[in-house]
């Protein structure tokens, strides 16, 4: 390794080694962009109702349409073309999963590293409430919201977050206790410099490796999620086709054998998933002390 | 230790209002149920006596006053939709959930646990990373893709098994039970192994890294100095000692079991009470809501409050570090 390398290049170098982890970043990343470019890429405007044939619908993978091209995965009930709609499911999954991850990222750290920073009362109240909710599984609190506040993308953002945002303040409330008492900030402290400064630009960066292998995770969970509650009809409204939504559409064709309706989407959403979590495992291997060389 | 357990109680107790007080309030923003209950072209004297009837009327602190002292009789009201009293209906849906998560939680520490050990007696052996790469995928895969998966290889495909639903149930004590015939077994099958993949991949990765730590043990080293085999090893010492967290996960495990029946109900029409709150979100039926979120909220309370206590009758600090 280059003895001038910056953390940051040398954490890329370590993270190079794992082939696996390679591959997955790759795949992450190639789905994310063909997902927010999905306009450019796809073959079909799925949601333009002008452009669906129902004779062409149901159609197997492979099947030639009447517009001329080839649908490689089959077509839904509509005639809509499957890999079109499954890059438009994917983009507004990705940028569900990506907006609830950074919002509970936001809300959790800024609670977590209060209440270590601030502790007493504050402190119990918020880690008390963190930990009652980490005790009921996440799906039931996201299930519960949804079905509360109803369906539409800020609803479900805000079922997600309510579900998600305890695992980031868990997590940063357990590294800034540990930062707490370190010189530094004891330093930073006899400062004239604000307390909100030392808490946010000291003590929070140094949280930080913990946070991110929790934000990798949690995206990949807010994407299951997501689809899960779209699957059971509570998630996104009709007008915002997630994957979730595009799997539950074909449920009813399966029995006939048709099963490319839902299993294409399902996976894309699962490649995607993996492969944010194999990610995510790599980077908390290369973060954690006890397998460090 | 008196005191401790006082103060958690009330701690429950407390945390039982607010929980309350929530799902009331939260459930009551959903919409208009009167819509749902009454048809459109109904009287307005119909109208009117169903309103009251509901008491929908009143205000709505005083309908969650109602509400909570019908709660402390243990009268949840009437289902909307089915009109039978909620906690009866709850009640009669609980057994096939019950028979569901206990399949899938014992299909999963039966074959788990055993795995597991395995991967953590012999990590280099091949049969040992396919399983810990199978687990890879239980935990990142969505239950809900799973079970189409499984309903289309072994109901579609392969017409084996019963795509959905529950068949024929055998009455024991007023009960309807499926593990008891054939036919309910097959349905069961399908379900249970649905819900149980989750809980699979984390009993064998329990499993696992406790066999790890303990076959380093100077334990196991006497043990074998002593001529047993490796047989009598794993089974009388090594599953002994990893079978305390692995009982702890199985307590806590059933509850939320019981909570991600939701989807695999759904799929296959279990007919449990998962699928009774997914229909009743879809049908605005109140009571039933509300109902079944209390009942699970108070569910792991009760978990919770056991884990505590049990944790303080096992390490003496926590008594006392409690503020």
């Amino acid at each position: 390794m280059k003895p001038a390398a910056t953390p940051a290049a040398q954490f890329w170098e370590e993270f190079r080694e794992s082939k696996v982890a390679l591959v997955a970043l790759a795949v992450v990343v190639a789905v994310a962009a063909a997902a927010l470019a999905a306009p450019l890429f796809a073959p079909q405007d799925p949601y333009d109702i002008a452009k669906l044939v129902l004779a062409d619908a149901r159609r197997p993978p492979g099947h030639v349409g009447s517009a001329g091209y080839v649908h490689w995965l089959g077509t839904d009930a509509q005639g809509r073309d499957l890999f079109s709609a499954i890059l438009y499911g994917l983009r507004i999954s990705v940028q569900i999963g990506v907006a609830a991850g950074a919002i509970a990222f936001t809300l959790g750290a800024t609670l977590g590293t209060t209440a270590a920073f601030v502790g007493g009362r504050v402190e119990s109240l918020i880690m008390r409430t963190v930990d009652l909710q980490l005790s009921f599984p996440a799906i039931l609190l996201a299930l519960v919201l949804s079905a509360v506040l109803g369906q539409g993308k800020a609803q479900l953002i805000v079922a997600l977050v309510t579900a998600q945002y305890a695992y980031f303040a868990r997590t940063a409330h357990g590294a800034a206790t540990a930062e707490r008492v370190k010189d530094y900030v004891e330093a930073a402290l006899s400062t004239p410099l604000p307390v909100r400064t030392v808490v946010f630009r000291h003590i929070l960066p140094n949280c930080m490796p913990p946070l991110i292998v929790v934000a990798t995770l949690q995206v990949a969970n807010s994407i299951a999620l997501e689809a899960t509650l779209s699957f059971l009809g509570l998630g996104l409204p009709v007008t915002e086709p997630s994957l979730g939504m595009l799997i539950a559409n074909g449920f009813q064709y399966l029995l006939s054998g048709r099963y490319w309706i839902s299993i294409y989407p399902g996976v894309a959403l699962i490649v995607l998933i993996v492969a944010i979590n194999l990610v995510g495992d790599r980077i908390r291997d290369q973060l954690n002390p006890k397998l460090r060389r | 230790m008196l005191g401790f357990l006082i103060q958690r109680l009330l701690q429950a107790a407390v945390v039982m209002l607010v929980i309350s007080a929530l799902v009331f309030i939260g459930v009551f923003a959903i919409g208009n149920p009167i819509d749902v209950l009454i048809s459109p072209d109904a009287t307005q004297q119909i109208r009117l006596d169903t309103i009251a009837r509901y008491g929908l009327d009143q205000p709505l602190w005083r309908q969650y006053l109602a509400f909570l002292e019908r709660l402390l009789h243990g009268d949840f009201g009437r289902s909307f939709v089915y009109n039978m009293p909620v906690l009866e209906l709850i009640l009669s849906r609980l057994p096939a959930t019950f028979e569901l998560a206990l399949a899938a939680v014992l299909g999963a520490t039966l074959i788990g646990v055993p795995l597991g050990m395995f991967a953590g007696y012999r990590p280099e052996h091949p049969l040992a990373r396919i399983a810990m790469g199978v687990s890879v995928l239980g935990f990142s895969v969505p239950t809900f893709w799973i079970g189409l998966v499984l309903i289309l290889t072994f109901a579609v495909w392969l017409p084996w098994l019963p795509a959905g639903s529950r068949g024929a149930t055998v009455s024991v004590l007023g009960v309807g039970w499926s593990f008891l015939t054939v036919e309910g077994l097959r349905h069961l099958l399908l379900p249970a192994l649905n819900l149980s993949l989750f809980k699979l991949a984390m009993m064998m990765r329990l499993a696992r890294a406790g066999t790890r730590e303990v076959m380093l043990t100077d334990m196991v080293k006497f043990a074998r100095a002593s001529g047993q085999s490796e047989w009598t090893i794993l089974r009388r010492h090594v599953l002994r000692l990893i079978s305390i967290p692995i009982v702890t996960v199985f307590g806590l495990e059933f509850g939320s079991t019981l909570a991600f029946a939701v989807v695999t109900e759904t799929i296959f029409s279990w007919p449990g009470v998962g699928k009774l709150i997914i229909d009743s979100i879809q049908s605005l039926d109140r009571p039933v809501m509300v109902a079944y979120l209390m009942l699970v909220a108070l569910l792991f309370i009760l978990i919770n409050l056991t884990v505590d206590v049990v944790y303080a009758l096992l390490d003496p600090r926590l008594r006392t570090r409690n503020r």
